[in-house]
């Protein structure tokens, strides 16, 4: 499936490598669309491509490590 | 006539076709509704608007939907009031009331931008319609598509108040309450307009939805006599409505309705979601999510879509932007139904105790013209005014009981 993502990053998240680190710990194509990144936060669209298992399991990570993850329309949803 | 061009990026400026579709395939970015203006020149004038009747269709060329609407066609005009008696106790010049706390059908401006986008949704041949709700949207869909023989499912937080939920239900509409905050009924929406072959107001169709907002603005311009207030206090949730009125004006002006007034937008909101009047107070132009805490819970959006486009108009036209608590919330909704004889919700206490609170701070000035979008009814949102207005004093039926109270009152 493919999910088009807004992340929005704080204080705490914004200086971290996060979207690296998800690459190397889940099997989804990641693909920025968008991104404004400033001193204390960051908003960034992204693309994630990959199974539907592995791609919810990324954002729920993605959630943990402090991002804010806002779907923006699931329009193409397979497998 | 019908002069919309396209769909256009707000971000990357790429146009596309007219279709039920929101967001950009290249950036993201959120779609918005462009016209011809032009094509209107020496046809779109004073007299054939005020020929037309009292309804926001009066301004049909500038609302994208093609012919005649086939959703809401009483929708709209709704009273601007000169508030004298609040002028007094507000020491200002210049005020106005924009009164949609009385819009028909639903009693909320939303009644403007749903018949726009059920309207657009028939044209595009849907037949069921759906939206993610903070209340007084649920509540004009399920009127509006009942009216016009429509399915609708419409999807609210689970704790909202009784008035949203009745005004929605009673209209025989699919309404799922959800367990979470407005954001996470958003959030779900997003998922189900991807699924389900609906129209979702506030999703698929949000571009041609919110044009709806830009009727409130025409009025009020028509109403003051074809002249762009000074100063105009919106209350903000998405942030649309505010980015929808300052186009409006633009509108007006390019088309030569009205001269540019150099009309500054100024955003209200409840402190306990706050994040677009403290991007503006902060200066920045980056909207920092939320959680929503106020009774104030039509406004109560802690991630809002439009935030970083209203905070922007707001900046650029001068203007500025508040948030009170919800005790100013509620002092305020008792201010303007003892001087104004208006009850409005929580969203109306909102937008005067912010205007209140910018004119105490010289933000809005006393001596220029004020107006102020009242955009909800207090009967939606009883609980809560409950505890704060004066119970009945219970008596016998009889004359003496009565004068024992009225000379208690001192009355003569
Ligand atoms: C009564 C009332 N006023 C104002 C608004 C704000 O609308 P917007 O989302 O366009 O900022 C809402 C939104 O739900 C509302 O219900
Ligand atoms: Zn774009």
């Amino acid at each position: 499936m493919k999910l088009r993502v807004y992340l929005t990053f704080n204080t705490a998240t914004v200086r971290e490598p996060i979207i690296w680190k998800l690459g190397k710990t889940f099997d989804v194509m990641t693909n920025i669309r968008t991104a404004e990144v400033k001193e204390n936060t960051g908003l960034v669209g992204l693309e994630l491509e990959g199974k539907s298992d592995v791609v919810e399991a990324a954002v729920k990570w993605l959630t943990e490590q402090g991002v804010h993850v806002e779907p923006i329309e699931q329009n193409v949803i397979e497998g | 006539m019908n002069i919309v061009r396209a769909l256009k990026c707000r971000e990357c400026g790429h146009e596309y076709e007219i279709e039920p579709t929101h967001v950009c395939e290249f950036c993201f970015g959120p779609l918005e509704v462009v016209y011809d203006y032009d094509k209107l020149e020496g046809i779109f004038t004073r007299e054939l608007i005020e020929s037309r009747p009292q309804t926001m269709w009066r301004y049909k060329e500038l609302l994208p939907i093609n012919g005649e609407p086939t959703v809401g066609a009483q929708n709209g005009f709704t009273p601007l009031v000169r508030a004298r008696r609040l002028e007094k106790v507000l020491g200002v010049k210049e005020l106005y009331i924009k009164n949609d706390s009385v819009c028909y059908p639903t009693l909320s401006f939303k009644d403007r931008v749903v018949s726009v986008a059920l309207s657009k949704a028939v044209e595009f041949g849907f037949t069921t319609v759906a939206c993610a709700s903070t209340g007084n949207l649920a509540g004009s869909v399920a009127a509006n598509a009942a009216a016009a023989g429509l399915e609708s499912y419409v999807f609210i937080p689970h704790n909202l108040e009784q008035g949203k939920v009745l005004g929605a239900g009673i209209f025989g509409t699919k309404i799922i309450g959800i367990e979470g905050e407005y954001d996470d009924v958003n959030r779900l929406c997003s998922e189900v307009a991807g699924k389900y072959g609906w129209a979702f107001v506030n999703v698929n169709v949000r571009p041609f939805y919110a044009e709806g907002s830009k009727s409130l603005g025409y009025e009020v311009m028509e109403q003051l006599g074809w002249k762009a207030p000074k100063h105009v206090v919106v209350p903000m949730a998405s942030g649309s409505l505010c980015t929808k009125v300052a186009k409006s004006i633009k509108e007006f002006i390019q088309l030569g309705l009205v001269e540019d007034n150099g009309t500054a937008i100024y955003g209200a909101q409840a402190t306990g979601c706050s994040p677009i009047a403290k991007s503006v107070k902060e200066s920045t132009d980056l909207i920092h999510p939320v959680h929503a805490n106020t009774i104030a819970k039509s406004l109560a959006i802690g991630n809002p879509a439009d935030g970083y486009y209203a905070n922007r108009i707001i900046r650029e036209s001068g203007g500025w932007a508040e948030d009170i608590s919800d005790e100013e919330v509620v002092a305020a909704m008792k201010l303007l139904a003892e001087t104004e004889g208006i009850f409005a919700e929580t969203a109306g206490g909102v937008t005067l105790g912010c205007a209140q609170k910018m004119i105490e701070s010289g933000k809005l000035p006393r001596d220029e013209s004020i107006v102020l979008c009242i955009t909800g009814n207090g009967l939606k949102t009883q609980e809560a005014v409950v505890d704060a207005i004066q119970k009945p004093r219970i008596i016998g039926a009889s004359l003496k009981e009565f004068d024992a109270l009225a000379e208690a009152d001192g009355v003569k």
